[in-house]
């Protein structure tokens, strides 16, 4: 699987600059190496066929061919382009502004999380916009939609229309506005059944809706891990009912999410809302910077900066980042680290969202490296004495004993955080070694130890 | 499960998405001679039809050996083409077989969120009744809203009881009811729904595994079949899903749904060069009777329209 775009350009360029000056060919095969990491991230064909043949110019400049980075060079003309493809920085807000009742009608296939994103909306716009919302479900194909609507809208908080047996999606859809009007609601979310582009009775279907409620935003829901057909979907229900926004669904999985660069350049639609998770807050503004490196394999830096600013405090990241360069990295600094770890959230989560570290994670992931863990060795150290924490070398058979008992684990467990702290310490050994330039330039995996790492 | 119009269903779900592939391929023959460019033009209709990068390098790296620079008909280069992808698919064209001897068949059916896994249970569940054979349902989707209740909804239109709780309910403890009863009453088949969950959260996916161990006191067995349910609209995604599904809960088999619609299907070859799982069945719509075996030949015909 691809990685890490960043790496794999780095590695081209280096096997040309062998060779002397970079030339057209050399940047060509530098355009290979993203039009490839674009189809894997399902960014459909002929997006990364236009996309390419848009970036190429840029990619040929003399910025780029006389750069001593000429990597990197290509990777920021890549992203900046990406960023803007899918709508330039910051996020855009749903419209609303139509007078209230205002109707939003959510279209799109089967299985792409219509009714959960519906109800997510209602909460978001009741708790964040104060809004009144009515949520109503037109949904009469699939057994036990609409009562799936009712339920959300019931843990939501959100008023849903009464579900009448046997009444057509048209009905319905009336039935919600005139409620709506007469009951003095600011917002009526109208769930459709899903169907398939190709399908053409339901598309006229929700066609009339549209006519008969015309919708201030008609979002489409769409699966972040939806493949080349992305395009065929987009099109087809751009052409059927007019898009005006796109919302991407189960955004906290592990797909890559190209089909955002699909929707949008297909559609012209900005992405709107993206989900996030299960729970009925688990909906989101789309930030283009962020799933631009995401599609490239490059991690949600952006994100992962947002949490840490949130999480971390300056002036102890300060005081750590000395000590490091000092090679003075204790037990003390280390429990500090691991509340910072425990407090952002799992560790192969943030791991995701790092360049490079997408393999790292996995092992990660695999060795159970949970909070669990991080508390229980958080434990361990603080029943140490200060002088052990300063100095872990004097810790032997008897003081570990001691410490074992302390913090109710076994020797095994206190050695293997004495181990494990070794191991980080001549990480960080290797990071001062490497200074950061070759931190950028190797990424993560030059941080790793030749063999793999046991946690256990 | 074999009928009559499968095909031709098939084919008219697959029509619209091989409008791009074939016109593709159509340009590409106008030249008569396969050289290189037609090569990659053959590539990139393989790749638009979700093959993915890798195994679309494949197929057309055996069809630069055996056709390169030859004078080729249009019919050669489909026909050649499908046999390539159907010598793939066919190994793991495989139906769902079950044991007439075990009272019950336990079948646990999983996938991420939104696949069509509870609409899968009813298209099996009626098609082994209409069999003679006596299902039995087990709503372990306790999470989502009305998950139950769609199941329920299943089992009166198939005429099957179905073993549901509260919601919130441990799913591993209906399970173990469900079969149960499913012993006692010496039913054939007892079918597992379970929530849908991304295979990159660990606890939920630990939950499933949960599931298993708890029927295996029961039934060292079981479970006797894990299917794990495909949307054909995933993109290469549904690699690192079908990766991580077997490598936690042991996935035995491949149900594709929603081949009817534009999606082609195509990282179902990837899938079988990857992991070569048994492709049990296609969903083509959403009637019960929509549920067909996988036809590795017809599939990759379809595909590419011989």
């Amino acid at each position: 699987m691809f990685e890490n775009l960043s790496g794999k350009l780095a590695g081209v360029f280096e096997r040309l600059r062998g060779r002397g000056t970079l030339n057209e060919t050399d940047v060509a095969e530098a355009l290979r190496e993203v039009r490839l990491a674009l189809l894997e991230a399902d960014v459909a064909l002929p997006v990364v066929k236009d996309f390419i043949a848009a970036v190429r110019e840029q990619a040929m400049s003399a910025q780029v061919m006389e750069s001593v980075t000429p990597g990197q060079q290509v990777i920021k003309i890549v992203h900046d382009a990406l960023i803007a493809q899918l709508g330039g920085a910051g996020a855009v807000p749903l419209n609303l502004n139509a007078p209230a009742p205002v109707p939003v009608l959510m279209v799109g296939l089967q299985g792409s999380g219509k009714t959960t994103t519906a109800g997510k909306l209602g909460l978001r716009l009741a708790s964040r916009e104060r809004k009144r919302v009515l949520l109503a479900s037109l949904d009469t194909q699939r057994p036990a939609a609409q009562l799936q609507l009712e339920q959300l809208a019931k843990q939501a908080g959100v008023p849903s229309l009464p579900i009448v047996a046997g009444e057509t999606p048209i009905a319905i859809a009336n039935r919600a506005i005139s409620t709506a009007r007469r009951e003095g609601f600011d917002v009526v979310i109208l769930d459709t059944a899903g169907r398939l582009s190709i399908n053409q009775e339901l598309m006229d279907e929700v066609r009339a809706v549209r006519d008969a409620t015309h919708p201030a935003e008609t979002l489409l829901v769409v699966d972040a891990m939806t493949g080349q057909d992305a395009v065929n979907t987009a099109r087809a229900f751009n052409e059927a009912v007019g898009i005006s926004g796109i919302v991407m669904t189960r955004m906290d999985g592990d797909a890559r999410g190209g089909a955002a660069l699909s929707m949008r350049a297909v559609t012209g639609a900005p992405i709107k809302l993206v989900g996030v998770g299960e729970k009925l807050d688990a909906l989101e503004e789309f930030h283009p910077e962020r799933v631009a490196g995401r599609i490239l394999g490059m991690g949600d830096v952006v994100g992962l900066v947002e949490r840490a600013q949130e999480t971390i405090e300056r002036e102890e990241a300060e005081q750590l980042a000395a000590k490091l360069a000092k090679g003075r990295f204790d037990l003390e600094d280390y429990a500090k680290q691991l509340r910072q770890i425990t407090r952002m959230g799992s560790l192969s989560s943030i791991l995701g969202m790092l360049p490079g570290a997408g393999k790292l994670a996995a092992q990660l992931d695999e060795s159970k490296l949970d909070g669990k863990l991080l508390r229980r060795q958080e434990a361990i150290i603080l029943s140490m004495t200060p002088e052990e924490r300063r100095r872990p070398e004097i810790i032997k058979a008897s003081r570990k004993r001691r410490i074992a008992a302390g913090s109710g684990v076994t020797v095994a467990d206190v050695n293997r955080l004495l181990k494990q702290f070794d191991d980080l310490s001549t990480m960080m050994k290797r990071v001062n070694k490497l200074g950061q330039k070759g931190l950028m330039r190797h990424g993560l995996a030059a941080l790793l130890p030749g063999r793999r790492q046991s946690w256990h | 499960m074999a009928s009559s119009g499968f095909f031709s269903r098939l084919k008219e779900g697959l029509a619209r998405s091989k409008q791009k592939l074939t016109s593709g391929i159509a340009g590409v023959l106008t030249r008569r001679k396969l050289d290189e460019k037609a090569l990659e033009e053959l590539e990139e209709a393989l790749i638009a039809a979700d093959l993915g990068p890798a195994a679309a390098a494949k197929i057309i790296a055996d069809f630069r050996k055996t056709r390169f620079n030859k004078d080729v008909s249009e019919e050669e280069v489909r026909a050649q083409l499908a046999e390539d992808i159907a010598a793939i698919l066919a190994p793991v064209a495989r139906p769902l077989e079950l044991d007439p001897a075990r009272k019950p068949n336990v079948i646990l059916v999983v996938g991420v969120n939104g696949t069509g896994k509870t609409t899968t249970i009813g298209k099996l569940a009626l098609f082994w009744k209409e069999q003679g054979l006596s299902p039995i349902l087990v709503a372990g989707d306790t999470f989502r809203a009305a998950a139950v209740e769609q199941l329920q909804i299943w089992g009166e239109r198939v005429g099957a009881p179905v073993i549901a709780g509260p919601p919130g309910a441990d799913p591993a403890g209906l399970a173990f009811d469900a079969l149960s009863k499913a012993k006692a009453e010496g039913r054939d088949v007892l079918l597992i729904d379970t929530a849908g969950r991304l295979h990159n959260k660990r606890a939920l996916m630990e939950e499933l595994q949960k599931i298993i161990r708890v029927l295996r006191k029961q039934d060292a067995t079981a479970p006797h079949s894990v299917l794990l349910v495909l949307d054909a609209t995933t993109g290469q995604n549904a690699i690192e899903q079908v990766r991580v599904f077997k490598e936690m809960v042991d996935v035995t088999g491949i149900v594709v749904t929603k081949l009817d619609g534009s999606a082609r299907g195509g990282v179902v070859v990837a899938l079988a060069e990857g992991f070569g799982l048994p492709l049990h069945a296609v969903g083509v719509g959403e009637k019960a009777e929509d549920l067909r075996p996988f036809d590795a030949l017809e599939f990759a015909r379809g595909l590419v329209e011989v």
